[in-house]
C-alpha cells in the first residue's frame, strides 16, 4: 500500500509540474501586463515601465523561457511572485483559498449527502412520485444556468426576508462588516451568509449526484446479494441500506471526491454573485488585469486540488471496496 | 396422502400458487396453479426447463418477488399463511424457518463484507447473540460446510473465495438457524461437476444436521435422480407430473416427462443412438396455446387435447399424478412416445481404420502463457499464467474429438490458439496439412475457408442487426462466392429451418434455432473441419438433443471433422469418437470415447466421470463418488511435477517413495493400449460409471 501511494504521489507531482508550467507559459505569452501601464494617462516613460516589469518578472522583452526559469526558481522556494500592482501573490491567494474552501466544503457535504439520499430513494421508489419529482427537479436545475439560479435564490430570499420582516438570509459577503457581539453571534452571522451560496452550489451538485446515485442504486437493487440478505431474514429496508446502498456508494463516493478538485476554481459565478472573494473570482479578475503570476499560481492550486481529490478518491475507493485492496 | 417414508405433518404446503407479471393482454402468467407439500426430512425436486416458472415459484414462496408481481394462492409454513404477510412478519421466517440457496454463488454474497460477518449476520438477525458468539458460530458453520481453515477464511472477502467455496458459504448461511425448509434454486448449475459433487455432498450433510425438508429446483435430471425423494415436473407454469423419483423416471406418465428423459444424453450409454428431442419450443408464457400447453409439441396429441387444459390427477395411485388426458393409456402401455427417428446415414462399416485416415488437425506441445501483471500506474510482470502448457492431440478425417475439462483447464484457450492461425508461443499446430506458423495472409484466408467455428452463446454470436440471409451470405461474400441466394436457402434447409426465414432477424428465433443458424453459417463455405465451442451448453435439454442430432447428421452427411469443446461429459460421450481430458493446461487422458469412459486410467478422469450425476435413480443411489478435495490450483502457480497431485486420490493412497516421482517428475501422456493414453505415473483402470 505504501509503495502504491508513493508511486501515485510521484506521478501526481510530475503532473502538477507539467500542468503549472504549461499554464505559466500560456499566461506569460498571452497576457500583456505592459498594456496596464500604457493605458495610463499620461503613460509612464518606457524605461520606468521596463524597470517595474523587470522587477515583477513580467517584462515581455525578456524571453518567456528566461522568465519561466526565474519564476520556477522562486516557486521552488515557495514564492509565487507578485501581482501586477506589486502585492505578494501568496498572501492574497492564501486568504482566498480559505474563502473558497469554506464555501465549497459545506456545499460539497450538503450536496453529496442530499444527492446520495435523494438518488437512493428515487431508485428504491423507481417510477413513483418521488422519483418523478426528483428527476424533473434535477433536469430543471441542470438546465438553468448558475447565474439565473443564484439570482432567483436572491430574489426569493429577499422576498422571504420582507415577508417575515427579519434578515434571515444575508445575500452578500462572508460576514457582516463591523459586527458586534460574541462568538455565537459571529457564527450565526456566518451561517446566515453561507445559506444562499451553499444552496446555490449544492443544488447543482444534488442534481448531478442524485442522477448518478440513482443509476448506481438501480444496478444493485436487483443484485443477488440483496436477495440473499433478505433471504437471511433482513427486512427490505435494512437489506437496502446495509447491503445495496453500501455497495452502490463505492463508485459514487469516488466520483464525488473527484468533483471537489474541479470545484476549487469552478465556483466563479457563485462567488461573484454572492460577493465571496474566492479563487474563482480572482482567476477571472487576474486574467482581466493581465496578472500572469496570479493566473499561474491559481492554475497550480487547481492542479493540486484535482490531484489531491484524485488521491482522496483512490484512497476512499480502497477503504470502501475490499476488492481493490489486494494487489 | 400420507407418506410412508416421511411421516409427520407437512412443513411447507403450497396450494394453487399463481404469479402474474404485468396486467391486461400483455400479462405474463409465470406460475399457474402450483401445488405441493414437503414433510420434515423429505427432498422434493422441482424439474423444468427455462421459463417453466420453477424459480419464480420459489421466490414467491420466500416472498422475495418484486412488488409488481401479483401472487395468489396459499403458502403455508408450519401452518402459518405466508402470502400477504407483511415484510416484517416474513423477515422473521426467512432465514430462520425457511431459507434459500441460490443459483449463482459469485453474485450471491455482498462484495464489501467479510464472509464470516455475512454468516454472523444471518445469526444475529434471528438470535440474541453477541458479536463474538455469532462470529464463533459462523466459523463452526464454515467448518461444517467443509471450508478448510475456517477461522482464517471467515475474515476473507467473497472475491477471495472460489465459486464452490462461495456456494458453501451460502449453504452455511442457509442452515445457520436450523431451518425447517431449505429451498435450493439450481444450487450447482454454475459450478463444475467435481465442485457440484462436493456441494451436493455438503447439502446432504446439511440436511442430516438440520433434518430440514429440501425443495431442490433444477433443470438437471441427473442431479435430481440421486438427491430427491419425489419429483415435480413443471411445464409452462404448471406442474404436469408429480410422483416418487423412481416412478417418474422409470414409469413416466406425461409425454413431456418422457420427452425430457429421452432427450438427455447419458454418460453410461455408449451406443451411438439418436437422442429423442422434443419437437418445437416451449410456449411463451404470454401466449399459451389453448388446451394442454404441451399439445403442440406432443407426439401423442389427439384433437381433444386442444379443448381444455388437463388437470393434474392421480393415475397409478394417489401419489403419482399427471396432467394428461392419455395418462391412463400410457400407464396401461397402450401408447408410447417412441418416435420414428430419421436414420443417420451409416458411416462405420466402410470407414477406413483411423491410422490410415489423414490428420486434419494436429497439435503438438502447444503453449500459451499469459503475463500476470500488477499495478495500475506502472504495470510490472509478477508471474505467468500457464493457460496451455504443452498440449498435443490429433484429429483425423471424419472424426469428432471432444476436448473436455472444467473451467480454467485451458480448453477454450487451446481452441482460440488454433483459430488464431498465427505462430503459437510454443509448439506446432497443423491444420489440414499446413503448419499455421508459416502462413501468409492469403494462405490464412484459404485455411479459414476449410476451418469454421460455432460459438457457445447463440444469443450474442449473431449480429442482431443483420438478417439471417446476410449472416449466412457474409462468409460467402467474404470468399467471393457470387449469387449466395441458392446456397443460403440450401443451408437453411440443411439445418432444419425454413428458407422463408432468411428475411428475419436473429431475435425472431429461439435459442435452439439461433444455434442452428450459427451452424449454418459455419457450414456455408463447406469446411472440412468445424470447431465447436460449447455449442449446446446454453440450450435446454429438449432443444439441445435436436442440435446434437443435427450435428451428428451433418457430420455423417458432409464428411466433417469436429473439434468439440465442452464441459458436459455426457454430451461428449454421445457425440465424440475420441476424447481428450484436460487439467490445468495439460492433457490428462486421451483416447477412444468408450475406452476412456468405460476404463478411465487417469485419477482425474476417474473423479470427473464419477462426479457426473446420471439420470437414473437406482444406479445413481448405488454409485460410489470420488470426491476431489479443494479447488483447481491457480494456473499462475501450478504444483510441481504432476499438476493433479494436490487433489489426487491416488497420490494419497500410494507410499512416500512413490510420491516423490509425482512431486518431481511431470508425467507425459503414456500409451495405455491402442491410442489410449494417460498422463499418470501410476495409472490403473477403475470402473466409475
Amino acid at each position: 500500500m505504501a509503495g502504491f501511494l508513493a508511486r501515485r504521489l510521484i506521478n501526481y507531482v510530475a503532473l502538477i509540474v507539467v500542468a503549472t508550467s504549461l499554464a505559466y507559459m500560456l499566461a506569460a505569452s498571452a497576457l500583456d501586463p505592459r498594456s496596464n501601464y500604457e493605458a495610463r494617462r499620461p503613460p509612464p516613460p518606457p524605461a520606468v515601465v521596463d524597470a517595474r516589469l523587470d522587477e515583477l518578472n513580467l517584462n515581455n522583452k525578456t524571453p518567456v523561457f528566461q522568465r519561466y526559469l526565474r519564476w520556477s526558481w522562486s516557486v521552488l522556494h515557495g514564492d509565487f511572485g507578485k501581482t501586477t500592482v506589486g502585492d505578494p501573490v501568496n498572501a492574497d491567494l492564501a486568504r482566498r483559498a480559505g474563502v473558497t474552501l469554506r464555501l465549497i466544503l459545506v456545499g460539497l457535504i450538503v450536496g453529496s449527502v442530499a444527492g446520495v439520499l435523494g438518488g437512493a430513494l428515487a431508485a428504491v421508489w423507481q417510477y413513483g412520485w418521488f422519483d418523478r419529482l426528483t428527476t424533473a427537479a434535477s433536469f430543471l436545475v441542470l438546465a438553468v444556468p448558475t447565474v439565473v439560479l443564484a439570482n432567483m435564490l436572491i430574489i426569493g430570499a429577499v422576498w422571504f426576508n420582507d415577508l417575515v420582516g427579519a434578515q434571515i438570509f444575508l445575500v452578500s459577503g462572508e460576514t457582516t462588516p463591523g459586527l458586534e457581539g460574541g462568538f455565537l453571534r459571529g457564527a450565526a452571522d456566518r451561517a446566515q451568509h453561507l445559506l444562499l451560496p451553499t444552496l446555490s452550489l449544492s443544488l447543482g451538485l444534488i442534481a448531478v449526484y442524485s442522477r448518478y446515485q440513482r443509476n448506481m442504486m438501480l444496478d444493485v437493487l436487483g443484485a443477488d446479494f440483496v436477495r440473499t440478505a433478505r433471504a437471511k431474514g433482513l427486512r427490505r429496508s435494512t437489506a437496502l441500506t446495509k447491503h445495496a446502498l453500501r455497495t452502490a456508494l463505492i463508485p459514487a463516493v469516488t466520483y464525488f471526491a473527484f468533483t471537489f478538485g474541479a470545484l476549487i476554481v469552478g465556483t466563479t459565478f457563485t462567488e461573484k454573485i454572492f460577493g465571496w472573494h474566492g479563487l474563482g473570482e480572482q482567476l477571472i479578475n487576474s486574467i482581466f488585469t493581465n496578472d500572469v503570476n496570479t493566473v499561474a499560481a491559481i492554475s497550480c492550486l487547481a492542479a493540486f486540488g484535482v490531484l489531491v481529490a484524485a488521491l482522496a478518491s483512490d484512497l476512499m475507493q480502497a477503504a470502501l471496496d475490499p476488492r481493490v485492496r489486494v494487489g | 396422502m400420507s407418506d410412508p417414508t416421511h411421516p409427520g405433518a407437512p412443513v411447507l404446503e403450497v396450494a394453487d400458487l399463481s404469479v402474474t407479471f404485468g396486467s391486461g393482454p400483455s400479462a405474463v402468467r409465470a406460475v399457474r396453479g402450483l401445488n405441493y407439500e414437503v414433510r420434515p426430512g423429505e427432498v422434493l425436486g422441482i424439474v423444468g426447463e427455462s421459463g417453466s416458472g420453477k424459480s419464480v415459484a420459489s421466490m414467491a414462496v420466500m416472498g422475495l418477488l418484486p412488488p409488481h408481481a401479483r401472487v395468489s394462492g396459499s403458502v403455508k409454513l408450519l401452518g402459518t399463511e405466508l402470502l400477504g404477510a407483511s415484510d416484517k412478519r416474513l423477515a422473521a421466517f426467512r432465514g430462520r424457518t425457511i431459507s434459500m440457496v441460490f443459483q449463482d454463488p459469485l453474485s450471491a454474497l455482498t462484495p464489501v463484507y467479510r464472509v464470516g460477518d455475512q454468516i454472523a449476520e444471518a445469526l444475529t438477525v434471528h438470535q440474541d447473540l453477541t458479536r463474538a458468539e455469532a462470529r464463533k458460530r459462523a466459523v463452526e458453520l464454515l467448518d461444517l460446510v467443509g471450508i478448510p481453515h475456517p477461522a482464517e477464511r471467515a475474515t476473507a472477502f467473497p472475491h477471495e473465495f472460489s465459486g464452490g467455496m462461495r456456494q458453501r458459504a451460502v449453504i452455511a448461511m442457509a442452515i445457520a438457524n436450523d431451518p425447517d425448509v431449505i429451498i435450493c434454486d439450481e444450487p450447482t448449475t454454475a459450478l463444475d461437476v467435481t465442485i457440484q459433487a462436493q456441494v451436493l455432498d455438503v447439502l446432504r450433510k446439511a440436511q442430516r444436521e438440520t433434518g430440514a425438508a429440501i425443495v431442490m429446483i433444477t433443470h438437471d435430471l441427473g442431479v435430481v435422480a440421486g438427491f430427491v425423494d419425489r419429483v415435480l415436473v413443471m411445464y409452462a407454469g404448471r406442474p404436469v407430473e408429480i410422483g416418487s423419483v423412481d416412478e417418474v423416471y422409470y414409469h413416466p406418465l406425461m409425454p413431456y416427462t418422457m420427452g425430457l428423459l429421452g432427450s438427455v444424453p447419458r454418460l453410461d450409454q455408449g451406443e451411438r443412438g439418436r437422442l429423442t428431442p422434443i419437437d418445437g419450443n416451449p410456449p411463451s408464457p404470454a401466449a399459451l396455446p389453448p388446451g394442454c400447453p404441451f399439445e403442440p409439441r406432443c407426439r401423442l396429441a389427439v384433437p381433444e387435447c386442444r379443448l381444455a387444459e388437463p388437470p393434474l390427477r392421480p393415475v397409478r395411485h394417489s401419489r403419482h399424478l399427471a396432467a394428461c388426458i392419455r395418462a391412463g393409456e400410457i400407464e396401461r402401455g397402450v401408447v408410447t412416445t417412441v418416435p420414428k427417428l430419421p436414420e443417420i446415414p451409416e458411416e462405420g462399416e466402410e470407414r477406413p481404420p483411423r491410422e490410415s485416415r489423414r490428420v486434419v488437425l494436429g497439435v503438438e506441445d502447444l503453449v500459451k502463457h499469459y503475463p500476470l501483471t500488477r499495478g495500475a500506474v506502472f504495470k510490472r510482470r509478477v508471474g505467468t499464467v500457464e493457460a496451455v502448457a504443452g498440449v498435443s492431440f490429433d484429429l483425423r478425417e471424419g472424426e469428432t474429438l471432444g476436448l473436455v475439462g472444467e473451467s480454467g483447464c485451458g480448453k477454450t484457450t487451446t481452441l482460440m490458439e488454433i483459430l488464431k492461425l498465427a505462430r503459437p508461443q510454443g509448439g506446432r499446430v497443423v491444420v489440414l496439412g499446413r503448419d499455421i506458423s508459416g502462413l501468409v495472409a492469403a494462405d490464412r484466408m484459404s485455411v479459414r475457408r476449410d476451418m469454421q467455428v460455432v460459438f457457445q452463446d447463440p444469443m450474442s454470436s449473431l449480429d442482431p442487426r443483420m438478417t439471417v440471409y446476410d449472416i449466412l451470405a457474409e462468409p460467402l461474400r467474404a470468399h467471393r462466392v457470387r449469387e449466395p441466394g441458392p446456397r443460403v436457402r440450401d443451408l437453411l434447409r440443411l439445418v432444419g429451418l425454413e428458407p422463408e426465414h432468411a428475411a428475419r432477424y436473429p431475435q425472431d428465433f429461439s435459442g435452439g434455432q439461433r444455434q442452428r443458424i450459427g451452424i449454418a453459417r459455419a457450414l456455408a463455405l463447406e469446411p472440412r473441419l468445424v470447431v465447436l465451442d460449447e455449442p449446446v451448453s446454453a440450450l435446454d435439454v429438449s432443444i439441445q438433443a435436436g442440435v446434437i442430432n443435427l450435428l451428428e447428421e451433418l457430420k455423417a452427411r458432409l464428411g466433417l471433422s469436429y473439434l468439440f469443446v465442452a464441459h458436459d461429459l455426457s454430451v461428449v460421450r454421445h457425440i465424440a469418437d475420441r476424447v481428450a481430458v484436460m487439467y490445468l493446461g495439460r492433457i490428462a487422458e486421451v483416447g477412444q470415447v468408450d475406452r476412456v469412459y468405460d476404463t478411465p486410467m487417469h485419477p482425474y478422469t476417474q473423479a470427473l466421470l464419477s462426479a457426473v450425476p446420471l439420470p437414473d435413480p437406482v444406479v445413481e443411489r448405488a454409485r460410489r463418488r470420488i470426491l476431489l478435495e479443494g479447488d483447481l490450483p491457480s494456473p499462475a502457480d501450478p504444483p510441481s511435477g504432476c499438476r493433479f497431485r494436490t487433489r489426487c486420490p491416488l497420490y494419497k493412497a500410494i507410499g512416500e517413495t512413490e510420491r516423490l516421482r509425482c512431486v518431481h517428475e511431470e508425467p507425459r501422456v503414456r500409451p495405455m493400449g491402442g491410442d489410449h493414453g494417460a498422463a499418470c505415473h501410476y495409472a490403473e483402470s477403475l470402473d466409475v460409471v
